[in-house]
């Protein structure tokens, strides 16, 4: 048996998963002794179980007497909407000091390398106290705040505008600008083929233009035309009405941004000093402007360089939202937290969170992996 | 290749070993370790602070002390480890500290779901808020709108919650876990109100750059029974730490103090005074530890009107519900006997 290599390689393969599956039903089955000798109950019953904690902020309706549940998804929701955003801002502020380091202006060229080595190295929760206390501290109080115009109000309260009321012709206004931008993408898509097939073009940025505006519009006016808008006015303790951006919200967008953004700066430099000199000096030669040269040769080969260390980048950045917890904002860790001190179900709680961000991960490793495959190069 | 797996065999067994000491009950722990592991505030003035020595002072912390001493006869041999309000169970339930000392509210879900005890009230308390003067808020019913401070995780959060709404007002929280964090977010303005135990916000305005510029407002809305907690099961732990507490009250009871035990302890004919001090009776082996526990307790720590006065006196508290039954307040220890 010992004698034949394969022989030997299966053994011990077999061997070392029979080690960790003992290790880990070890640990498993100490686990719920030990809760069990503690009379602590395993399970997700708790979930039903009313919260009785207030959130701050919160995209769907929710109160102190829902469940913990309900908590959850709203802590979710908040989780997914900073990392949206965040991933939106440091994306295109990434790539603006990426090709800005690249460039032949001497002092943009070292700014934009100094901006990224601060940046980077320093830990990003520090960064995020500094934001935050800038943003509370440094700011004037609700009753000095800022005034722009009669409409934007800034204190350490937050940034109040004014915003129009609520009302079915604005959700409307709403789908329809979502529809025109698929529409737009449909269009932009048979003016591509029309133009691959006979060279004709079609014309792209007025009709694109015309439906973003147009329709939006049309269905405002549809359905009321409503024109009342919401002016925060002091009342008591803070400003009423319009809407508000939390200090808490904006230090962690802003923080989480520029932080993630110094690494997408390298990771899209990395791409385009990976693109061979040859074709940017065959592109001048063919007469194509800096710009073209960028956007049709540069980058779509330099893509296949930076969407792998990208995804990595868009990964980190939703797990470093966890930090939140550290200046209030209430996203999916901060609420875990709570609710695991109110129930006493850490584990149960832990592994929600894990399982959480493990599908967050995945679902955008899938996306990036997806997009990776189209704009790779196919060799024959 | 066999040298990667018998690496990896011994990495396994490495990591397996440690496991097995859960067995054994927390004093035999504390005996063998040769320290308490105390979980405390990280920074509570009044109860759990450290100062600029790096000495633990307060009453929580004075209470840890008495129950080393009461164990390892040593008040010196305790293991801080500082905890916020969201890490202090974990902590506890995962084994990391043996008692948590850390003005926690005795509830009755914290007693029977997060797998521990409580074992008696050091400080009866309550919540209340706390605002600038400035603001024009007089009582907590003028609080309709405001934003208030809450640390996550804690029976402040949820009676502020139950507060709000009977009364029919709304609120903005925000919540924020460092208690350094949640301070400085106060003074620095982000919310108009703070809300904690009253003996929390006595404590915060000391920190505060004007102390007289903030107001506590006369309403407990609610009762904090602070008292010390340990893991549910065990009960020599339980009882040595529940009459220790019950013996710092009645040495205040029958007049022991610091000053006067060693002199008590030689010369006292009182039957009770006897009894506490360890001159007649068994009161210590009972419980395992030494019979004159209490005297060295004393010597350490004092009796519970001097931790109360060493500590929470600066604070401006009065002894209040916290005064001996005698006196008209709860404090009211069984007999050791």
């Amino acid at each position: 048996m010992l004698k034949s290599e394969r022989a030997r390689g299966v053994l011990y393969q077999a061997l070392l998963l029979a080690a960790v599956g003992g290790i880990v039903w070890y640990l498993l089955s100490n686990t719920l002794h030990n809760l069990a000798s503690r009379g602590i109950q395993v399970g997700f019953a708790f979930l039903g179980r009313e919260a009785g904690f207030e959130i701050a902020e919160k995209l769907i309706e929710y109160d102190s007497t829902r469940s913990y549940a309900h908590a959850f998804a709203v802590g979710l929701l908040n989780t997914l909407h900073v990392a949206f955003l965040g991933i939106v801002i440091a994306t295109t502020l990434g790539a603006l000091l990426g090709v800005a380091r690249l460039s032949s202006n001497w002092l943009v060229a070292r700014l934009a390398g100094a901006y990224v080595e601060f940046m980077r190295n320093i830990p990003l929760l520090l960064q995020l106290l500094v934001w935050y206390g800038i943003f509370t501290e440094l700011l004037p109080g609700v009753r000095q705040a800022i005034r722009i115009g009669d409409w934007i109000f800034i204190s350490q309260r937050g940034f109040r505008f004014a915003w129009p009321e609520a009302h079915p012709g604005w959700d409307a206004a709403f789908w329809a600008l979502a529809a025109a931008g698929v529409l737009s993408l449909v269009w932009r898509a048979i003016v591509r083929r029309r133009q691959a097939a006979t060279g004709e073009q079609w014309p792209l940025a007025l009709p694109v233009c015309a439906l973003m505006v147009g329709l939006p519009a049309l269905a405002w006016a549809l359905m009321g035309a409503p024109t009342t808008i919401e002016i925060p006015a002091l009342r008591g303790f803070d400003y009423q009405g319009g809407k508000v951006i939390s200090p808490e919200f904006t230090a962690l967008l802003v923080g989480l941004s520029t932080y993630t953004a110094a690494f997408i700066a390298e990771v899209v430099r990395a791409g385009i000093l990976a693109v061979d000199r040859g074709q940017g000096e065959a592109a001048m030669a063919l007469g194509l402007s800096p710009g073209q040269r960028l956007r049709l040769i540069t980058l779509p080969q330099a893509l296949r360089v930076i969407i792998p260390p990208m995804t990595s980048q868009y990964l980190n950045l939703t797990k470093n939202s966890s930090l939140a917890v550290a200046i209030g904002y209430p996203d999916l860790v901060a609420i875990a937290n709570t609710t695991m001190n109110q129930t006493g179900q850490a584990i149960e709680a832990i592994a929600m969170l894990m399982a959480v961000y493990l599908s967050i991960s995945i679902a955008i490793s899938l996306f990036m992996n997806w997009y990776n495959a189209r704009v790779r190069l196919v060799e024959r | 290749m066999f040298r990667t797996l018998a690496k990896t065999i011994a990495l396994a067994a490495a990591l397996a070993a440690p496991a097995v000491a859960l067995a054994g009950p927390t004093v035999d722990a504390i005996k063998q370790r040769g320290a308490l592991r105390c979980g405390v505030n990280t920074g509570l003035l009044g109860f759990s602070a450290p100062d600029s020595a790096g000495r633990w002072n307060g009453i929580d912390a004075d209470f840890c002390r008495a129950v080393a001493t009461a164990i390892l006869g040593d008040p010196t041999k305790v293991q801080y480890v500082p905890t916020n309000a969201q890490t202090r169970f974990t902590a506890l339930q995962s084994g990391e500290i043996d008692l948590l000392s850390r003005n926690t509210t005795w509830t009755s879900s914290r007693d029977s779901t997060l797998g521990s005890v409580f074992a008696g009230t050091l400080f009866y308390d309550g919540q209340g808020f706390m605002v600038k003067k400035s603001s024009g808020v007089t009582k907590a019913t003028d609080l309709n709108g405001a934003t208030v401070c809450v640390q996550p995780g804690t029976t402040t959060e949820l009676n502020l919650n139950d507060y709000f709404r009977t009364k029919k007002m709304t609120f903005k929280p925000v919540v924020i876990a460092e208690l350094n964090q949640i301070e400085q977010a106060f003074f620095a303005g982000r919310c108009d109100v703070y809300t904690t135990d009253i003996s929390g916000l006595a404590a915060t305005r000391l920190k505060a750059p004007k102390p007289d510029d903030y107001l506590i407002l006369p309403e407990a809305i609610s009762k904090e029974p602070l008292g010390p907690m340990i893991r549910r099961g065990d009960w020599e732990f339980l009882t040595i730490v529940k009459w220790t507490l019950f013996g710092l009250i009645e040495a205040e009871e029958y007049g022991v103090t610091s000053a006067n035990v060693d002199k008590l302890r030689a010369e006292s004919k009182d039957p009770p005074i006897q009894r506490l001090l360890g001159t007649t009776g068994d009161a210590g082996k009972g419980k395992g530890i030494d019979n004159d526990w209490m005297v060295k307790i004393l010597k350490a720590v004092g009796n519970y009107g001097e931790m109360y006065a060493r500590n929470i006196g600066p604070l401006g508290i009065q002894r209040g519900v916290n005064a001996q039954w005698r006196e008209g307040g709860l404090m009211y220890a069984p007999p050791i006997r």
